[in-house]
């Protein structure tokens, strides 16, 4: 019995040998299923990750005062997503576009976990991705926990990207701007000999009136929501629709242009309070002259586009011209070239205007440098080797100030100083003998000018620093007592 | 009429526009700022030309009529011309003339680093003497506002080092409990100074000053002041 099994072993071990060397052939076939089946087992082996519960889109809009291009997306973060990543790791923001009828989606941008806005910018200048403005877009947000487990949002859409033709976070400062400019013009106007005081305090309101009037109707024809701008009805009262904007602008118009015309009053006489450092311009020049020594200007280090440089440059044409009245002499070191340039016909043309353009000397004003310390080493080479009798600090400073100021206080000079550089100003009053302080620097042409019209927009500064005290106090008993509104119209959004 | 008028009108039509677009962000308005500072800079690099032919004639011209310390013109010209010709032609520059102009190596960075820079640095420095002999002057109690200011000035300076709290335990350890809770105080004092008065007098200078700008730009706007033209306002 036992040879007879050995003998059929024998029989069946060539056939088992030819199956084991055949099993690697066969498993090379390129069998679909086999494969199939081989994958299942892996899978099998590791637990598939289901997938998590979607987000849910909150909004998706136009973003807010821009230029277009641009849409704000929302979403509330899918209920699995714990804010760990162990399970949600992020969420896929996909934008669709129609083509041929149905809505193409495009993979815009992966966000981690726990971001729940995103801001769909395109390329504006009109690259690859434009997102040109009022085209249709539609959106999905995807929840991912891995390649294969994500769940998609519902489809959001159509969204359109929009420029805005007014910045309704800039609301508040427009409004301020608005007051503060009528104020200016209507003081140059009564300055101006133009309508009297009495006048004018009829006529403000009515030009208030009429430019927030103004502002509504063109925020109207942009199509935009007039209950935003609740505030500008509060002035007018209760507006009727825009027919009744329209007729109340006409009218308003045709008051102000009959009272424009009907106005001509006497010239009104401003006070503004004395400035002494302004004051003792006249006294410096005066004591250069006297002591046959010159007179130091200095531009400081800011540019010709800078408000307070081009201030500067006012005050210099001032005091050029009574430089050449006094036929004293002027140094006027520059840091800027273009600066230079300027203050050259500035001097030039002042010398003529007092009737000396022979006295004009090109040298008088002059480039230095552009290094912030060689300037300074310049400059106070020259006030200790020419001593001038007066110096003139006017324009932007910055660590160079105290450098200046007190090198000309060691050569004995009289010293005025102005800058709106708060920092500075400490500096200049312990080193200098007069120093016009920010506003002051602005107000000194007008002032040394003595005309009107100038002396009018002073005023109107006044005016503007009345106004904001009031509304400083207004604030802190707004925010004291939780005035919320008050608050928030006073917000400036950038 | 043309040389103020001109200027005028653009100045009108420019200073109308910006301040219009800052309140619109819809194109072409709402770059417009920045694309006129872009026009600004484009003059600048001109200027640049103009800046250094302003010093060479100025700097030659005092050589040549040997005015007062005319010997400083020729320092100056030197430097101005060795810079130039060092950048320009990138002299020892380890890349060549493809190099950048301040590569390590190349002598437009060595003379700004072994003689520029340390000038620099020594007129940065001097300003520490400057600070004290201004302070000097400054601190001088010779009337009610110059005390307050001096006493102030004592505070901050105290209140900002870690004397106080060492004068303070020095106290404690002596047994005198309110001095040495007066020289506590110190710090908490200074930062009242810094943070009330002195914080709400910078910001009224500031709203002082926005509104001046204001003004001055409306004025430069409509034409009411005119001395940067040249011209007298009148």
């Amino acid at each position: 019995m036992k040879d007879c099994l050995f003998q059929m072993r024998l029989k069946l071990l060539p056939l088992a040998i030819l199956l084991l060397l055949a099993a690697p052939v066969f498993a090379q076939v390129p069998d679909q299923s086999g494969e199939a089946s081989l994958e299942a087992d892996t899978l099998q082996e590791e637990p598939q990750i289901p997938p998590p519960a979607p987000p849910e889109i909150v909004e998706i809009k136009d973003s807010d005062n821009d230029h277009g291009h641009s849409i704000d997306l929302e979403w509330e973060l899918s209920p699995d997503d714990d804010g760990t990543g162990n399970y949600v790791t992020g969420y896929e923001i996909w934008r669709g576009e129609m083509v041929d009828g149905k809505i193409e989606f495009k993979l815009r941008r992966t966000v981690p976990y726990g971001v729940k806005i995103y801001t769909d910018r395109g390329d504006a200048a009109g690259g690859v991705d434009p997102l040109p403005n009022g085209k249709d877009y539609w959106y999905k947000i995807a929840a991912v926990a891995d390649e294969d487990a994500k769940t998609e949002s519902e489809v959001y859409g159509p969204v359109q990207a929009t420029g805005e033709w007014f910045h309704t976070g800039k609301t508040p400062v427009a409004v301020a701007v608005l007051i503060f400019a009528s104020f200016s013009v209507a003081f140059v106007i009564v300055a101006g000999g133009h309508i009297d005081m009495k006048q004018f305090f009829i006529m403000w309101p009515i030009i208030f009136v009429l430019i927030i009037w103004l502002v509504l109707l063109i925020r109207l024809a942009a199509g935009a929501s007039v209950n935003a701008l609740w505030f500008l009805y509060a002035i007018p009262g209760a507006i009727a629709g825009s027919l009744g904007l329209a007729v109340s602008i006409g009218a308003i118009g045709f008051l102000v242009g009959w009272f424009v015309w009907r106005t001509k009053g006497e010239e009104t006489k401003l006070y503004v309070r004395p400035l002494s450092g302004i004051n003792a311009v006249d006294e410096a020049i005066g004591r250069a002259t006297e002591m046959g020594k010159p007179i130091l200007y200095v531009l400081g280090l800011g540019t010709a586009s800078d408000i307070a440089t081009i201030c500067s440059f006012t005050i210099l044409g001032r005091v050029a011209r009574r430089v050449a009245d006094h036929q004293s002499s002027l140094m006027v070191p520059c840091y800027d070239p273009i600066v230079m340039t300027v203050a050259q016909e500035v001097v030039k043309n002042s010398y003529a205007e007092a009737g000396r353009p022979d006295a004009y000397d090109e040298d008088q004003v002059f480039f230095v440098t552009q290094s912030q310390f060689a300037y300074v080493a310049a400059v106070n080479g020259m006030m200790l080797r020419e001593l001038p009798a007066s110096n003139f600090y006017l324009g932007i400073f910055y660590a160079e100030s105290l450098l200046l100021a007190e090198t000309g206080s060691l050569a004995g000079s009289i010293q005025i100083a102005g800058t709106d550089q708060v920092a500075q100003l400490p500096f200049f009053i312990v080193a200098c003998d007069y120093t016009l302080i920010g506003e002051e620097l602005y107000a000194a042409s007008a002032y040394l000018s003595g005309e009107p019209t100038l002396l009018g927009s002073l005023k109107a500064e006044d005016w503007g620093k009345a106004i904001f005290i009031v509304l400083v106090i207004v604030g802190v008993i707004a925010a004291t007592v939780g005035w919320d509104q008050f608050i928030e119209a006073m917000t400036v959004r950038l | 009429m043309w040389r103020r008028t001109v200027p005028i009108m653009i100045t009108f039509f420019v200073g109308t526009v910006l301040v219009v677009a800052e309140f619109i962000p819809h194109k072409p308005f709402g770059n417009l700022g920045e694309d006129f500072s872009l026009y600004f800079d484009i003059i600048a690099v001109f200027a640049f030309i103009l800046g250094g032919g302003n010093l060479c004639r100025v700097h030659f011209s005092k050589i040549y009529r040997g005015k007062t310390d005319w010997q400083f013109s020729i320092v100056t010209l030197l430097g101005f011309f060795v810079m130039l010709a060092a950048g320009l032609f990138k002299i020892g520059n380890p890349m060549g003339i493809q190099g950048d102009v301040t590569a390590a190596g190349s002598l437009f960075a060595d003379l700004y680093d072994s003689i520029f820079t340390p000038l620099q640095g020594t007129m940065y420095a001097l300003l520490a003497f400057f600070v004290a002999s201004a302070s000097y002057r400054a601190f001088r109690a010779k009337n009610i506002d110059a005390s307050i200011l001096l006493i102030a000035a004592f505070v901050i300076l105290l209140g900002r080092t870690p004397a106080p709290s060492l004068i303070a335990d020095f106290f404690a350890g002596a047994g005198i409990g309110f001095m040495a809770t007066a020289f506590n105080f110190v710090p908490t004092l200074t930062d009242w100074i810094m943070d009330v008065p002195n914080l709400a007098g910078q910001r009224a200078i500031l709203i002082g000053i926005a509104l001046g700008v204001i003004s001055m730009a409306l004025r430069l706007i409509l034409g009411v002041e005119r001395t940067y033209l040249g011209a007298d306002s009148k």
